[in-house]
């Protein structure tokens, strides 16, 4: 929701209204009220990869094809992600150190540590939990009155999920949502809803929550658990990391925020999708077998992290144009899984499209998403689960969507439910 | 040309003629054999192609340049015979090469 509660979308300028040189695409609000899609498909076409220059962020190009960006995304030697992978920068005194943030060596070493938890192996032997959660939720919404998606299932399923990944205390979940939310509220992702100290005290309860798990699971040995953070806590690499409170406390950000409401918004995004496209709901419908292309299809559509950032470590040339070392360089995934120079028919939702694996959601190269299988593993079960119970669930009023840069996502979807006859 | 066996995690095998100059990726995706899901494309960007490669055939397929190395890192249970498929071209050399496919994909 926009601060100014009387904002009207219309203020916003129109992607073709303008000359090119100004088309800035940072603008939270843009997307929050879906006017994005024209800023960007202009781009495309006319300049793939733009410079852009504002007070709050500075001076920053915006890349938008799906070729380019993969050719950042894979050149981690020239595009460091130091020290910030959002478009605004962080305070001096809050930097938060976490390893999508990191260049190698220090990057890889982080990531190896904690990545078995996310890996299929051990999310093979969670399946029947997630299951099992996914059926009390589903068994336990309204049936035949409206009800918000978002907050009973979207963010329900994704916190107990997390929840498990850390083996946190199940009935304390909902702290996950708080601190997840507020991690992803600050004008570096043009939000500004929150007041930066309010912010900074509500993450600190965080690190304090944190570091009680952390002393009850050191001194494991060889063999710790497999939740995040008993893999931190015994690792020779990583187990003085809890004395580094921003570097502890921006990990745990990272894997909540990660874990937490990019899944969310591919929950109910999907939902969305298959109401804006009756067509596919049928096609879903008339063959449950399609759910796992599905959802591949759903993580594109709804591509939960609009961008990355990456800063220049040297003079480069990209698209044509001359990188400067220093400069910022956003790669903008919202844009790159709509290029129909790469994705064929790429502004429709095709449930069934070949290669539906084959888009940027979860980025490219050595940062590329850690937990892609976790979302990929929710989303199946869920729609699974969904399509035994309910022939419909139907979107009954407007979304309202999150004022941000970065996170694509919902606040509200309105649904009803209509249960197999 | 060359004939290679992809070996599924399950035992399952598939024989297949993938010409010279394709991937060893290409020759299982173009073949609809499961378990190499290759999602960049080729890139060497995501590590979802990951195969084992028998060790007889191992030295033929060449060296790993660093951002394979660096892919590789972050597959799911690699062992010294772990290749991403995507960066081993398909040679006549290579007649006969068998791959084993891990249980998954990260």
């Amino acid at each position: 929701m926009s601060v100014a509660e009387d904002f009207d979308p219309s203020e916003l300028p129109d992607a073709y209204s303008m000359p090119l040189e100004e088309l800035d695409p940072s603008d939270g609000r843009l997307f929050e009220y879906q006017k994005h899609w024209a800023y960007f498909e202009r781009l495309r076409k006319e300049d793939p990869v733009h410079l852009s220059e504002n007070e709050e962020f500075g001076r920053f190009w915006n890349v938008t094809k799906f070729k380019d960006i993969l050719a950042v995304d894979t050149n981690h030697q020239i595009f460091s992600s130091e020290p910030a992978i959002v478009i605004g920068d962080p305070p001096e005194d809050f930097t938060l150190p976490m390893f999508i943030a990191m260049d190698q060596p220090k990057h890889d070493v982080q990531r190896k540590i904690v990545s078995p938890t996310a890996a299929p192996a051990n999310l093979a032997n969670l399946e029947p939990l997630i299951r099992e959660r996914v059926c009390n939720i589903l068994d336990s919404l309204p049936v035949g009155e409206t009800f918000n998606w978002v907050d009973k299932v979207s963010i329900e399923l994704t916190t107990q999920m997390l929840a498990t990944l850390f083996d946190f205390p199940f009935e304390d979940r909902r702290l996950l949502t708080k601190w997840s939310d507020t991690a992803t509220t600050t004008d570096q992702v043009g939000n500004n809803y929150m007041d930066e100290e309010e912010r900074k005290r509500i993450l600190w309860e965080c690190y304090d929550y944190f570091v009680r798990l952390w002393n009850e699971r050191e001194n494991q040995g060889e063999h710790p658990k497999m939740d995040f953070v008993s893999l931190l806590a015994n690792n020779p690499d990583t187990k003085e990391m809890v004395k580094d409170p921003l570097e502890y406390l921006g990990n745990l950000i990272l894997l909540i925020v990660g874990g937490n409401d990019t899944t969310r918004n591919s929950i109910s995004g999907g939902v969305l999708a298959l109401n804006e496209n009756p067509k596919e709901y049928d096609k879903l419908r008339a063959n449950p077998d399609l759910i796992p292309n599905m959802v591949s299809e759903i993580i594109r559509w709804q591509t939960p992290l609009a961008h990355m950032r990456r800063i220049a470590t040297q003079d480069t040339e990209l698209g044509g144009k001359q990188i400067k070392k220093g400069d910022k360089v956003v790669m903008w995934y919202v844009s790159g899984n709509r290029d129909e120079t790469e994705i064929d028919r790429a502004n429709e939702f095709i449930i069934d499209r070949e290669k539906a694996r084959h888009h940027i959601a979860f980025g490219f190269g050595i940062h590329r998403c850690m937990g892609n299988r976790v979302a990929e593993l929710q989303l199946r079960i869920l729609w699974e689960e969904i399509m035994k119970r309910f022939d419909f669930v139907e979107v009954v009023g407007e979304p309202e969507r999150l004022m941000s840069n970065f996170v694509m996502g919902f606040v509200d979807l309105p649904v009803v439910l209509h249960p197999k006859k | 040309m060359a004939r290679i066996t992809y070996i599924e995690h399950n035992g399952k095998e598939h024989v297949v003629e993938v010409a010279t100059g394709l991937s060893v990726m290409e020759g299982a995706v173009k073949n609809m054999v499961p378990g190499i899901d290759a999602d960049c494309g080729g890139a060497c960007a995501c590590a979802t192609c990951h195969v084992y490669v028998d060790e007889a055939f191992l030295p033929k397929t060449g060296d790993k340049d660093p951002m394979e190395e660096s892919m590789l890192d972050f597959a799911e249970d690699v062992q010294a015979n772990s290749r991403l498929s995507c960066q081993i071209e398909v040679t006549d050399d290579l007649d006969g090469l068998i791959v084993r496919l891990p249980a998954s994909q990260h």
